[in-house]
């Protein structure tokens, strides 16, 4: 049986310019699965995603509360919101990957690096071999390998966004937050993204923000539904596109909105 | 309703608005001129009457006889003196100040006050920060009459403009670096510090050079801190007072009778020529990064 | 999980705000500087003394009219000479110079703004004002006059700059349907952008005169530094001596803590608290509240 990765409680949030805000979320994501959130645009499902490794820390939050439990060695779970947290070991562990691919201004290797050179990490073997691992696991070795030392910006859209992906993994982090990876890539370069996902759900808790319906029931291993900032109903594999319960969530799917 | 038949697209009013337009562009045409020919008839005069001074022994060489005679060596090496003074100063406190503006600082009253403080110091005439300087770092502070005095007088008037050039500079670095680098697990400061500084530092730099430019070539802030009418020797100490080239052409372009035209035009080519490489390498680095950029 | 780099963190930041709150600070000191030095001379002489139309330091005479005159009327002059001159050369550079022009055009009004005033005034002395002189027959080029054209020369670069970039922030849109209706660009400028821009071109002249009122050196070259009252339209062709001028002139030689001194410092608070209402007036109208959301929504 597997164990649930992230436990969200009653989590509510809004913003100080009242826009995007969630409602009493609850839901458990199991390990080593990706769990789909979808649902038309503003729904909430971005803004739950960058709670969990609070990216949202950044934004101008007004009001939250519930919290986020992220399980740790032995069972035991860490309350992400608790104030003794360190934010920064937190974003360690949960990693992210944008719609947009964001490079930073550096060179390849310097994109993959940067995660742990920030944490103090000066080994060269160390970050050579992960360089190689996180490129390997994104399906991106066999292009970059050669250029390792060129500005990443030089990479082709489809390129950064695996790069983006390699980064993510450098710090071996136990979930894998992905806001709509593939939205700016081509059909061939969404197909490798999404094989690479479901090879790194393996080893990996993946929560991923499809850009499509399709991809959701492609990915799911489990689908959440957002709408207007509220959790409408959630099941496993494909049963949401196939038998959905909730006529909201029927109307979506079929296409009626969003 | 009203017609349009092809012909009133021919209208009589057509052509006199036509004509109209002409001379309102002549006009407009005509005022940019006249900013613009000043510019360059002061520097032309200034070259043509100057260039011929400007020799080894008139840049390297020392004023005598009652400054009609030799060079202006004295007054460049203070010049120099005071700009390397005025950055050591205003440099890293207008930088981590902008700093402080562009990523730090929030959203709040502290903050408006802030920058009303700099809008007030970017406003406040020269010869008021020369009274300031005067009363503070000369008299108060018992530095007296020098480089020291005089520097620290022009550093707080550079460092508004330092500050909003450079905020200005990292507020052009996109949003999506800090956040893509505070999801990697790097703090804020690594990420100023590993990514949006490097990104912003030629634009800083532009800033770091404009303002020194200003400063170099200021005459009142240092009139009773820092400048000498006349030294016959170069400052030794950050308390000596010392010549400077702005001081030193108002000095010998109003207060010494009998000045020979060519010493006058020569140093005032000279701070010419200073100031406006200065403007010119600003100019270069932010050409050069426009052309670079990749986002 | 325990806290990383905390305290380095903490470190540079309190030194990173404290350089945020320095500008607060050196405000402070200046003001409080200048008072120090400039209010005894409130008690030192009297006011009718300070307020009468003669500035005769040496006999204890400090009339500070005549001085306040100096300042009026060589700003008025900059001001009716940059003011026209430079919204004009903006609406030239912004709206109807093609493009090579532009490419000319803004370097050079860059390299005006980077001329030392002590430069502006050493043209002044040894050109502008002999050929003043000769051309309208005074007894001397030293003018107001004078003053007025450099200073409209040192408050140009800021009119022209600022207007210009009011002119571009105008959404293209607007004069694309100004255009489409059949208006002629020169009416279009007139009618649609200028109006849009106002606020922007407002705030150009208040700093290109806020620069003006608080120039030194070229009004002190060039203004033959006569303290009297102009009188009349012949005033700008006569010496006047400005505020500034005063304190540059005779603060080097005056005894430190004299009447003299404190009065000078005196002109110097005048000076701080003329140019701070303009200046704060010209940011009043584009200091809105700066956009903070630093929200990063997909």
């Amino acid at each position: 049986m597997s164990v649930d990765k992230i436990i969200i409680q009653n989590f509510s949030l809004s913003y100080s310019d009242g826009t995007e805000s969630l409602h009493n979320i609850n839901l458990k994501i199991q390990a080593n699965t990706i769990t789909v959130f979808f649902g038309p645009a503003g729904g909430g499902k971005s803004t739950l995603l960058r709670a969990i490794n609070r990216l949202n820390d950044l934004a101008d939050v007004a009001t939250r509360s519930g919290t986020i439990l992220l399980a740790i060695a032995n069972g035991s779970y860490l309350d992400i919101y608790d104030r003794k947290v360190d934010v920064i070991e937190l974003r360690r562990r949960v990693g992210m990957v944008f719609a947009r691919p964001v490079v930073l201004p550096l060179t390849i290797r310097g994109n993959l690096t940067y995660a742990l050179e920030v944490k103090g990490e000066k080994n060269k073997k160390i970050l050579d071999n992960a360089v190689e691992r996180s490129l390997r696991q994104a399906a991106l070795w066999d292009e970059a390998k050669d250029r390792l030392d060129e500005p990443a910006m030089a990479l082709s859209g489809g390129q950064q966004q695996r790069l983006c992906l390699a980064r993510s993994l450098v710090l071996e982090p136990e979930v894998i937050l992905l806001d709509e990876p593939t939205s700016a890539l081509d059909p061939i370069s969404t197909s490798k993204v999404e094989a690479t996902l479901q090879e790194l759900k393996q080893d990996y808790t993946i929560v991923l923000v499809p850009h499509s319906i399709q991809q959701a029931a492609r990915m799911a291993d489990f689908a959440a539904f957002f709408l207007q900032g509220k959790l409408v109903e959630s099941a496993p594999e494909n049963t949401l596109f196939i038998t959905p319960q909730d006529p909201k969530t029927r109307d979506y799917v079929e296409g009626r909105y969003g | 309703m009203k017609k349009v038949t092809p012909n009133s697209l021919h209208s009589s009013g057509s052509a006199a608005r036509n004509r109209i337009q002409r001379v309102g562009f002549l006009i407009l045409l005509g005022a940019t001129l006249l900013t613009v020919i000043p510019i360059f008839l002061i520097i032309g005069v200034i070259i043509v009457q100057g260039f011929q001074t400007i020799t080894p022994e008139f840049i390297f060489g020392f004023p005598y006889n009652g400054m009609k005679s030799g060079g202006i060596w004295p007054a460049i090496v203070g010049t120099i003196y005071l700009i390397l003074g005025t950055a050591l100063f205003s440099v890293p406190l207008g930088i981590a100040a902008s700093i402080y503006l562009a990523e730090y600082a929030p959203d709040n009253r502290i903050t408006q006050i802030i920058r009303i403080a700099i809008i007030t110091l970017a406003g406040i005439p020269s010869v008021v920060y020369g009274l300031f300087g005067l009363g503070l770092f000369v008299i108060a502070m018992k530095f007296g009459t020098s480089i020291l005095a005089g520097a620290l007088t022009l550093a707080i008037m550079n460092i508004p403009v330092i500050i909003s050039t450079s905020e200005e500079a990292l507020r052009t670095i996109p949003q999506a670096f800090r956040v893509t680098s505070i999801s990697l697990g790097a703090t804020k400061w690594q990420t100023i510090r590993r990514v949006i500084l490097p990104q912003a530092q030629p634009g800083i730099l532009t800033g770091v050079v404009l303002g020194l430019e200003r400063a170099a070539g200021e005459t009142a802030p240092i009139l009773f801190t820092a400048a000498a009418f006349y030294l016959p020797r170069l400052p030794e100490s950050p308390l000596d007072q010392t010549m400077a080239l702005p001081y030193h052409l108002y000095v010998i372009s109003t207060q010494v009778p009998g000045m020979p035209a060519g010493i006058q035009y020569g140093t005032a080519l000279v701070l010419l020529i200073l100031v406006l490489g200065m403007n010119l390498v600003a100019t270069v680095i932010r050409s050069r990064v426009r052309a670079r950029r990749q986002w | 999980m325990e806290k990383t780099k905390d305290w380095k963190e903490k470190i540079i930041l309190w030194a990173i705000r404290l350089s945020g709150y320095s500008a607060i600070i050196f405000v402070g000191l200046i003001f409080i500087y200048l008072l120090r030095e400039g209010l005894p001379a409130l008690g030192e002489v009297p006011l009718s003394n300070l307020f009468s139309s003669c500035w005769y330091p040496i006999e204890d005479f400090f009339g500070l009219t005549p001085l306040l005159a100096g300042s009026l009327i060589v700003t008025l002059g900059a001001t009716i000479i940059a003011v026209p001159i430079g919204i004009c050369t903006a609406v030239y550079i912004a709206e109807v110079a093609p493009q090579w022009a532009r490419e000319i055009l803004k370097p050079s009004v860059e390299v005006l703004a980077g001329i030392p005033s002590v430069v502006l005034g050493f043209f002044g002395f040894v050109i502008l004002a002999p050929y003043l002189r000769l051309l309208l027959d005074l007894p001397t080029g030293l003018t107001a006059f004078a003053g007025s054209m450099l200073l409209a020369a040192t408050a140009l670069p800021t009119i022209v700059s600022v207007s210009e970039d009011a002119l571009y922030s105008v959404p293209k849109s607007y004069r694309d349907a100004s255009i489409a209706l059949g208006v002629t660009e020169w009416q279009t400028i007139w009618n649609v952008t200028l109006p849009a821009a106002r606020s922007g071109v407002l705030t150009a002249c208040m700093l290109g005169i806020g620069r003006a009122v608080g120039e030194t050196m070229a009004v002190l070259m060039v203004t033959g530094n006569a303290p009297v009252i102009p009188r009349g339209l012949s005033g700008f062709f006569a010496p006047v001596r400005t505020m500034t001028a005063t304190i540059a002139a005779e603060m080097g030689e005056v005894a430190t803590g004299s009447v003299h001194y404190h009065v000078l410092f005196l002109i110097g608070i005048t000076l701080f608290i003329v140019t701070l209402l303009i200046n704060l007036t010209a940011a009043s109208v584009v200091f809105r509240k700066r956009q903070r959301s630093e929200r990063i929504l997909s």
